[in-house]
């Protein structure tokens, strides 16, 4: 199976910085502002995320996760039904500045579905989108990032794999790999 | 493994270990949703569901109902009390015309035990049995089994006595099997009248002494005397029955271990359970209520899930 590394670990840490300082420049001292990481694979980056802040500014920005799963417009369209995950969000998000964070937006389903869980939580006053991985020229829906450490060209046969040392890999990385049943 | 291993939920006695963790892995997602500000998910937006009750029930029947709306799906009611059933109609008949409006799933109640199986193997739907008869309440035993998980972290190693009409309940079989299937250890206890002959051979122990139940128990679950499917007398009087299995506040502080109480309702106060002891700090009565909905939204949701 053919790979090929997109980003390495040195690259990784230089945007998640990166990523700090943007909303930092954007958000002040984040009074009205939430951190949302879109379940299964965005509450790695949103922890690192917070933490580094937390390092950067000396703010906690309150964060939480966001399970779409019963929200999604795939269902019974699958073999079967994706199992959910947790949603963890201890505030309400009435009237706050929501930044939805995931690892890779590829054909925006994943973020439509968000958004709707989200409204559940309250009607927030902006929503604002972090990728790690824009994966360019695959989306259906007309979703773009506000803020993105990577635009890849993709093909939908490709898969972007994204690793993390906190889920038992040698390494933080990013790979386009083949599918194995595109 | 996010799929269950069966179309129809029937009994937990067809269903495998690895259903019940899913179902109840995904009704604590569910139990997230319904404390939500807005309690609706839009998954079953495009499925109908006919309630379908031959026989009464108020809790089971409404904890279907607002299952099924938090999860965005079309629901029509139907009990027999006013339909067709009264002029001769047979169920397949009955329940074949209710799908021919195009209903995907059906959610059956029935006096005769099988029924829901029976319909399984003659009408193009999935079946959810929600009580057939004295046989099996499949829901009732899950959500037994999330109260129990939620309230003391695990089921594995637990014993769980169920005290009262073991004779006439659906419950008490279901909650047998389920509690069995994860690992539990299962005691019964009653009036010998009102427990089957040879419920030995399912694999639990049988207490006559609701005393020595109690003190060997992490958790009893009560259960309703059943007068309504009793014919002959199977003991004296209420009064008597109450006397030897009701459970008060002072039994339970003559334990050297704080227990749990549950009961699947509707609770005969001064009968089976003292209001004392359903109203105490030991009853979880209320949350299997709650639990209700969230496990009948993921059975529905884990069954209309597959590819129509």
């Amino acid at each position: 199976m053919q790979k090929r590394l997109v980003l390495d670990e040195v690259q990784i840490d230089i945007i998640l910085r990166r990523f700090c300082h943007q909303l930092i420049e954007n958000h002040d001292n984040f009074d009205d502002t939430v951190l949302l990481g879109l379940q299964p694979r965005g509450p790695i980056l949103l922890d690192k995320i917070v933490i580094l802040l937390e390092k950067i500014s000396g703010i906690k920005v309150p964060s939480g996760y966001l399970d779409a799963t019963f929200h999604r417009d795939d269902f019974r369209r699958r073999d079967f039904p994706l199992k959910a995950n947790e949603t963890k969000i201890n505030f309400l998000i009435e009237g706050k500045k929501v930044i939805l964070v995931d690892d890779v937006l590829y054909k925006g389903r994943s973020v439509r579905a968000a958004m709707d869980a989200m409204i559940a939580f309250g009607r927030p006053q902006k929503v604002e989108l972090m990728v790690l991985v824009d994966r360019k020229l695959t989306r259906d829906y007309p979703i773009m990032p506000d803020y993105y450490g990577i635009r890849v060209h993709t093909l939908t046969s490709e898969h972007v794999v994204v690793q993390w040392k906190d889920d038992e890999h040698d390494q933080d990385a990013i790979w386009i790999t083949e599918k194995v049943n595109p | 493994m996010s799929q269950l291993s069966t179309k129809h939920l029937l009994g937990i006695k067809d269903i495998t270990e690895e259903d019940i963790q899913l179902i109840l892995d995904t009704a604590a997602n569910f139990k997230e949703v319904i404390n939500r500000p807005i309690k609706k998910v839009p998954s079953l937006r495009d499925i109908t569901i006919a309630n379908v009750f031959f026989e009464n029930s108020t809790r089971t029947r409404l904890s279907f109902e607002l299952a099924e709306k938090r999860l965005s799906a079309d629901v029509i009611n139907f009990s027999s009390s006013n339909s067709s059933v009264k002029k001769g109609e047979t169920l397949v008949d009955t329940v074949n015309n209710i799908l021919s409006m195009k209903v995907d799933m059906v959610v059956m109640r029935h006096s005769s035990p099988g029924a829901p199986h029976f319909l399984s193997r003659n009408v193009k739907a999935n079946i959810v049995n929600a009580g057939d008869g004295t046989h099996e309440h499949p829901t009732q035993a899950l959500l037994d089994s999330f109260s129990i998980k939620e309230k003391l972290g695990d089921i594995a190693g637990k014993k769980v006595a169920i005290i009262g009409d073991i004779l006439h309940s659906r419950v008490a079989l279901s909650n047998i099997f389920c509690l069995q299937k994860l690992g539990a250890e299962v005691m019964v206890c009653g009036p010998i009248t009102l427990l089957p002959k040879h419920i030995a051979s399912l694999g639990v122990k049988v207490e006559l002494d609701v005393k020595k139940a109690l003190q060997w128990c992490d958790v009893a679950n009560v259960l309703r005397i059943q007068l309504e499917r009793q014919q002959i007398k199977y003991f004296p009087s209420l009064r008597e029955y109450s006397l030897y299995f009701g459970i008060n506040k002072k039994m339970l502080s003559e334990l050297d271990k704080e227990i749990v109480i549950m009961h699947p309702g509707p609770i005969n106060r001064g009968v089976e359970l003292s209001s004392d002891v359903a109203d105490s700090e030991h009853s979880i009565i209320l949350e299997q209520v709650q639990n209700g909905v969230a496990i009948r939204m993921a059975v529905l949701y884990l069954l209309a899930g597959a590819k129509g």
